[in-house]
């Protein structure tokens, strides 16, 4: 029977996303060389928002687009075709800080892909990774410069993640155990 | 939502969601064709090969282009160079290409359920790009894909096809998936080659071209096919002209926003004025360029399917 952790609650992910907002504008002092990609499905969400709270910051708008890494799986023999999400870059990223922004950090095969189909849109200076939620198990030598938090998982265990923007009551990320016995 | 077919043979065994499925994935793989670099990785490594025993142009290089922007290797094969003409079988030319370790075959023949029996013969995932006068089903995708894109919806629509339907086997395809997205679906030509047997495909046939297009949302035109008519179905083709061709008069007598559709290639001054083929409401092109991110589509969904299609034999 599966047992559900609420780790993160809509005050504390905002809270996280305040956080990354104030750790990529100290990291990044040229605010007008930075734009944000977000990589769906809940990516996309995130980073609109981490776009509004960079904009405060900085007193200007910051360039936010979506970057659909689908054909640049590398399993895609390996699963039915998964679904292909628009991608939508309103903007040249030759010579930009790009900062990745995407939901769960697992893998680190979906950042790989993100990174490999990035390149047919030009070439910029610098990419950073921002995620709302770190649960190790990397296969990638791939690693966050933002986290909203580290959550040790095992891997039979679950991340999922309510967002209002993808029609979810109010926002929560939810940790799912599956236990066997 | 989903697509578990591992070949593309008709479009009369796919169901309303797996069409839709693939509409859906088009769109994506048009915004692809739309950018600078037009090239994805998703079929990397793979070998396409397009076995065309039928001459085609349209169909071949779309397929062709497809295959390259998905990044796979692609082999054309036409029956006018090739073993077809030293007496070699289908079975034995689709086995040699299977151990050159094709991953794909799209395959054009002037027999009815060649692609189907293809499948029983190798292994590769199989596509069928028009089989006699049975079906072609990424015309009827890529006509859906116009259709929904230009009007925003399929169900509900008033499709009129024109023409040779007896011959045709993307006036099947077409009557399949349209029927099956809640199209009504109206078929007009001279009575010898637009049967009343069609009514058992759920469409309505008619002979009066101009009560035919006066409701129409869509206008469809076909080829008159010379080459597939055995003997001489009408008269002359200034007659068919004269009664069915589309013209401005009669093109003044439809509804100001019917789009005209045709599948290609045309016969200027046949079946549609040259006028007409040029005008604002023909999306004729627009469908060429449809055509090929909804194959990119197929070759994409096909890939990722596993198990095989049950097949009528």
């Amino acid at each position: 029977m599966p047992e559900s952790v609420v780790i993160l609650d809509a005050v504390a992910i905002q809270r996280a996303l305040t956080r990354i907002a104030h750790e990529i504008a100290e990291r990044n002092e040229q605010s007008t060389d930075v734009v944000l990609v977000g990589i769906p499905l809940l990516g996309d969400h995130l980073a609109f928002r981490l776009g509004k709270i960079l904009a405060g910051i900085w007193n200007q708008p910051v360039p936010v687009g979506v970057l659909d890494t689908t054909l640049h799986r590398d399993d895609l023999d390996q699963r039915t075709a998964p679904t292909i999400h628009p991608t939508d870059i309103p903007f040249d990223v030759t010579g930009k800080t790009v900062v990745f922004v995407d939901d769960v950090l697992f893998t680190g095969r979906t950042t790989r892909a993100a990174m490999d189909a990035l390149n047919d849109f030009g070439r910029p200076r610098k990419i950073q990774l921002a995620v709302l939620v770190d649960r190790g198990h990397r296969e990638l030598p791939i690693k966050a410069d933002f986290i909203g938090k580290n959550v040790p998982t095992a891997l039979d265990e679950k991340i999922a993640m309510l967002l209002t923007e993808a029609g979810a009551a109010k926002d929560e990320v939810i940790l799912k155990k599956m236990t066997n016995h | 939502m989903g697509w578990t077919k591992k070949h593309l043979l008709d479009i009369e065994s796919l169901t309303a969601e797996e069409i839709i499925t693939v509409l859906d994935t088009a769109r994506g793989f048009k915004a692809v064709g739309e950018r600078a670099i037009k090239k994805v990785p998703a079929l990397r490594g793979k070998t396409v090969v397009n076995l065309f025993v039928e001459p085609s142009t349209r169909t071949r290089i779309s397929f062709e282009l497809a295959a390259q922007r998905l990044s796979a290797d692609i082999v054309n094969f036409s029956a006018e160079a090739s073993s077809f003409k030293k007496g070699e079988t289908l079975k034995d030319t689709a086995l040699n290409l299977e151990a050159l370790n094709a991953d794909f075959i799209i395959i054009r023949h002037s027999a009815s359920g060649a692609p189907h029996f293809l499948t029983r013969v190798v292994d590769a995932h199989v596509i069928n790009a028009g089989d006699g006068a049975h079906e072609h089903p990424t015309q009827a995708l890529l006509d859906v894909f116009t259709i929904r894109e230009k009007k925003g919806r399929i169900a509900g629509l008033n499709v009129t096809i024109l023409g040779d339907i007896l011959y045709s086997r993307v006036a099947r395809s077409d009557i399949w998936a349209l029927t099956k997205l809640g199209a009504n679906v109206t078929l007009c030509g001279p009575s010898t080659l637009v049967p009343k047997t069609f009514e058992q495909m759920g469409c309505r046939v008619t002979h009066d071209v101009d009560e035919a297009i006066r409701d129409a949302d869509i206008i469809n035109l076909l080829r008159i096919q010379h080459e597939r008519q055995r003997k001489t179905m009408f008269p002359s083709i200034g007659e068919y002209t004269q009664l069915f061709g589309l013209n401005q008069a009669r093109l003044a007598r439809t509804r100001p926003d019917a789009l005209i559709m045709h599948p290609g290639p045309i016969n200027r001054g046949v079946e549609i004025d040259s006028e007409i083929a040029d005008c604002g409401r023909s999306v004729i092109l627009e469908q060429v360029t449809n055509g090929l991110a909804v194959r990119m589509a197929v070759l994409f969904l096909v890939n990722g399917g596993k198990t095989s299609p049950e097949i009528a034999v």
